[in-house]
């Protein structure tokens, strides 16, 4: 089948997902790889197929219409053979060959057993998503604390509640759908702790206006969480976790503008787990060493300059979703059809979406991406976070490098940012490269600057063993 | 007056320039567009090899370096650079290249390294493959973390009056007789020199022309496999026989020789890649496969381990595999002390010590100039002054 | 509910599951210990970037339990200070 490939789609987000089921709907042959047992991303997290009955999670979903409807679609296209899904398979390198690209794969559906192999296609499609941004605070690596993307993820892929008493903490109207499956799971959800200033969206009212699908959404969660009595606390932040072997407790505090806590307004709550995130990482990890320009965005990240179609600066090479700027999935639908629409232009192939249909996903991609600046202008990185860190707080988990350590490497050994920083004090060598630690080590060097994460030519860890073995085919 | 020193370059060969050209006492700005150490430096595994190195010039320098790593040990701490003296084993693969190795390692004794033969290497590092006939073990061959010894050396420098100068050099300037007076910076900075030492590294051709003293530095491409963090499994630093004819080697194409060593951290890094092709960056998956088969063959229990990073650099490399260490005579007062390959981290101080001996005139620290003339970069020039 | 077997002790789980999730809802959020200041860690970003969460699974190590599916018989051991 990689023989007879037009596109290789990595990714089975929503992003993904519309890319590939435009661009079959086009008459390409796609190979769609996803890391995960069913397709869906983080967005439409869902159990495999067979577990479905066992673990209802239909009703923690937000527009399961157009996933089913894609999957749908997937899934005809998969049985008439033209396409070829691989889930389970995590890409560790892709690459320009030639007159196309090799995405590296390790095939994990046996797992822990990994078979490594090779893709070919012509055109590559990035939508590998994005995940919880973190800020260190004292006690966020005691067990217990989870980002609010791994809250969401066993809920929605597992039917597991990390915590019977839970505070929420961080910014961004992802902390909405969280507390609200956790209060459908039967879960006391005591604290909601929102760090912006809930007027901060009344500067930018317009993208607001145009985009009345995200009142309704919102108007949902509001009226969950009204429903199990959880309030959003504004302006305030959990500072500190404590316990022993697992959380027992959060500190929250009032936050100054700067995000500074104030003086006196620190309360202890009992818990036992705390979700937090501020905002989302881009994954760029395949993107970065394909070496496509780059663009700041909004929420201080940098994304993957595209054109309008999608293109990125690398030619065959095609980016949609959370990769060109978090923006959240009806937004990645809209894009991953544009790049699947490119695709097919610049395959020659004629266009699934008639001109009308074209213009009307441009708009509202437009409208969307509005709608996305304004969230992240109104949810910012209060730039005095550093101020609830104590010298001991640990920031690279991996390598246990605290925030002490971090700041001596600035001031005594000249380190101005997050890359000198990790060949000074390891913090980001460790297991997971940086991609936890790596925004707020940033934050904590060069804070005026987007964030862009380090190159990473090895995108997952895989076995020695099986590099090996695909060695000794050729 | 005090002798007034450019250095260009703060890797850790510029690095270890400074520290020694300011330990005699001159006046020494360093001038990097980048971070300490943050070029070719930060891209190795921090070797200071006696074991690769054939008798002649380079060899010599080495020794010269080990001796002087130890005393820069002593003076700024050994753990703040992480100096360990694990050792080097090389293992043959095959009878015939036993015997190879046995004949080259009795070079090497003859020329003042210790060596030490090992009938059953898995006695000294007991992971290694069974079945391999033997090796040699080289006790001073020893690591560094080459970015916190740059880092370490340059700290050094500072404190003795050296200054970081950020920036990037342009042109030399020339007083009487077309001495250098200074260098000029991209920002339009003169700093007033009496000497320029081109550090520069892989970009030392480049610098060195910008200079008036062009010599021919190459990029040579070599990947580093970077596993997850294990136990103590790998003691010394164990590489194949074959390492030392590939480290040698003119070839273009692509040669790989694994070398597997531990780290403090815990990681097990895997080398050694050498391509040819220029200042390309792109990723070569083919590279990391054939690195990590080399690797598992020789200690089977990575089979189960994990590859969690990879990065790659570019060795800056001579036309003879020597580095260029000397002034310059087309250029008076230019000094050369790049060219270094795959060696620079082990041969950093013993070239600060040599380009200080040759800024002061006379030996410095057991660096005599005379004794290291094949370094020179007159090698390399014809009698009208323009390189072969 | 089917069962897999970590540090010899059986664990029920639903089909479907990951290894991270039926620990979870067994009500173990911890599992692993840090390698240099020996703290417990458990299950943190749930998607496979964190790496905190690592276990052993039929012997292989360094397993994402919040990726690898639990399935029946699976031999789970728990990295508790295994570098000493």
């Amino acid at each position: 089948m990689s023989e007879s490939t037009d596109l290789i789609v990595v990714g089975a987000g929503p992003a993904g997902m519309a890319a590939a089921v435009t661009a079959l709907a086009g008459g390409l042959r796609v190979v769609l790889v996803d890391s995960g047992t069913a397709v869906g991303g983080q967005y439409w997290r869902h159990p495999p197929e067979h577990a479905r009955a066992a673990i209802p999670t239909d009703d923690l979903h937000h527009g399961l219409r157009e996933y089913r409807a894609l999957s749908q679609a997937l899934s005809a296209h998969s049985r008439r053979g033209r396409l070829d899904l691989r889930l389970a398979h995590h890409v560790w390198s892709a690459v320009r060959e030639d007159d196309g690209f090799a995405v590296h794969v390790v095939d994990r559906r046996d797992a822990p057993r990994e078979t490594a192999g090779v893709l070919r296609a012509p055109r590559l499609l990035v939508a590998t998503g994005a995940y919880d941004r973190q800020l260190p605070f004292p006690g966020w690596d005691l067990p217990g604390v989870l980002t609010i993307g791994g809250l969401q993820a066993l809920l929605k892929g597992g039917g597991v509640a990390a915590g019977s008493r839970v505070a929420l903490g961080g910014t961004g109207p992802f902390l909405l759908p969280v507390a609200a499956g956790l209060a459908a799971r039967g879960v006391d959800v005591v604290a909601v702790c929102e760090a912006a200033h809930p007027l901060a969206w009344l500067r930018h009212p317009g993208p607001l206006l145009r985009n009345p699908a995200k009142w309704t959404e919102g108007a949902r969660y509001g009226a969950t969480l009204a429903r199990h009595g959880i309030r959003v606390h504004p302006r305030t932040a959990i500072t500190r976790a404590e316990g022993g072997d697992r959380v027992t407790a959060v500190r929250i505090a009032s936050l100054r503008p700067d995000g500074s806590p104030r003086l006196g307004t620190e309360r202890q709550v009992q818990v036992d787990a705390v979700g937090v995130g501020w905002g989302f990482a881009p994954q760029l990890d395949l993107l970065v060493p394909l070496g496509c320009a780059l663009t700041d965005a909004p929420d201080g990240n940098a994304v993957v300059a595209v054109d309008g179609g999608q293109r990125t600066t690398v030619p065959g090479l095609y980016a949609a979703g959370e990769t060109c700027g978090v923006g959240g999935a009806a937004l990645a639908v809209g894009e991953g059809r544009l790049a699947a629409e490119s695709v097919l232009a610049d395959s020659g192939a004629a266009p699934v979406l008639g001109r009308r249909g074209l213009s009307a996903v441009r708009s509202a991609v437009a409208r969307q991406r509005g709608f996305a600046r304004a969230m992240a202008l109104a949810h910012p990185i209060p730039p005095a976070w550093p101020a609830w860190l104590s010298d001991d707080t640990v920031v690279c988990r991996c390598e246990e490098v605290t925030a002490g350590a971090v700041r001596s490497a600035c001031t005594g050994g000249g380190a101005h940012d997050h890359r000198q920083v990790k060949q000074l004090t390891r913090a980001g060598m460790g297991w997971c490269q940086g991609r936890m630690c790596g925004p707020a080590v940033h934050c904590l060097t060069a804070q005026e600057q987007a964030y862009t994460p380090a190159e990473r030519l090895v995108a997952t860890p895989i076995s020695l063993g099986a590099l090996a073995d695909i060695d000794e085919e050729h | 007056m005090t002798l007034k020193v450019v250095v260009v370059g703060a890797g850790v060969v510029g690095a270890a320039c400074a520290f020694h050209a300011t330990s005699a006492g001159l006046d020494v700005t360093v001038v990097d567009r980048g971070a300490v150490g943050s070029g070719t430096t930060s891209r190795g595994e921090g070797n200071i090899l006696l074991s690769d190195k054939e008798p002649g010039p380079e060899l010599d320098l080495a020794r010269l370096s080990r001796a002087l790593w130890d005393e820069v040990g002593e003076e700024l701490g050994p753990d703040s650079f992480e100096l360990d003296r694990k050792g080097g084993l090389v293992v043959a693969s095959t009878t015939e290249g036993l015997a190879a190795l046995g004949g080259f390692a009795a070079r090497q004794e003859a020329a003042g390294v210790r060596v030490e033969p090992v009938g059953e290497v898995r006695d000294v590092e007991p992971h290694l493959a069974p079945g391999l006939p033997g090796g040699i073990r080289y006790p001073q061959d020893a690591q560094v973390q080459p970015v916190l010894a740059a880092a370490v050396l340059l700290r050094a420098a500072v404190e003795r009056g050296a200054r970081f100068h950020p920036g990037e050099v342009t042109g030399a300037v020339t007083g009487r007789e077309g001495r250098v007076a200074g260098v000029r910076t991209a920002v339009g900075d003169v700093l007033p020199a009496d000497a320029i030492v081109n550090a520069a590294g892989t970009w030392g051709g480049e610098v060195g022309r910008r200079l008036g003293a062009p010599v021919e530095v190459l990029p040579r491409r070599g990947f580093v496999l970077v596993t997850e963090p294990l136990p103590p499994m790998v003691r010394h630093k164990v590489y194949s026989a074959d390492y030392v004819a590939n480290v040698a080697s003119s070839d273009a194409g692509l040669e790989t020789s694994c070398v597997v060593e531990g780290t403090r951290g815990g990681t097990i890094l895997i080398g050694a890649s050498r391509e040819r092709v220029g200042f390309d960056t792109t990723m070569n998956p083919a590279v990391i496969t054939r690195l990590a088969a080399q690797a598992c063959r020789l200690f089977p229990f990575l089979r189960e381990t994990h590859l969690i990073r990879s990065y790659r650099g570019f060795r800056p490399y001579c036309p003879d595999h020597l580095p260029v260490v000397g002034p310059d005579p087309r250029a008076p007062g230019v000094i050369h002390a790049c060219g270094h390959e795959g060696a620079g981290i082990g041969l950093a101080p013993a070239t600060g010590a040599l380009v200080t001996a040759h800024l002061l005139g006379r030996p410095w620290r057991g660096a005599d100039p005379a004794a290291h003339t094949g370094l020179l970069p007159n090698r390399f020039l014809t009698s009208g002054g323009a390189p072969e | 509910m089917s069962e897999l077997i970590i540090d010899g002790e059986p664990l029920p789980f639903i089909e479907g599951q990951t290894v991270a999730a039926a620990l979870v809802a067994a009500g173990r959020l911890s599992w692993r210990t840090s390698r240099v200041g020996h703290r417990p860690r458990g299950v943190f970003c749930g998607i496979g970037v964190c790496f905190d969460c690592l276990v052993t699974i039929d012997g292989a190590g360094g397993q994402r339990a919040c990726l690898v599916p639990a399935r029946p018989g699976m031999t789970v051991t728990t990295e508790e200070d295994d570098d000493e």
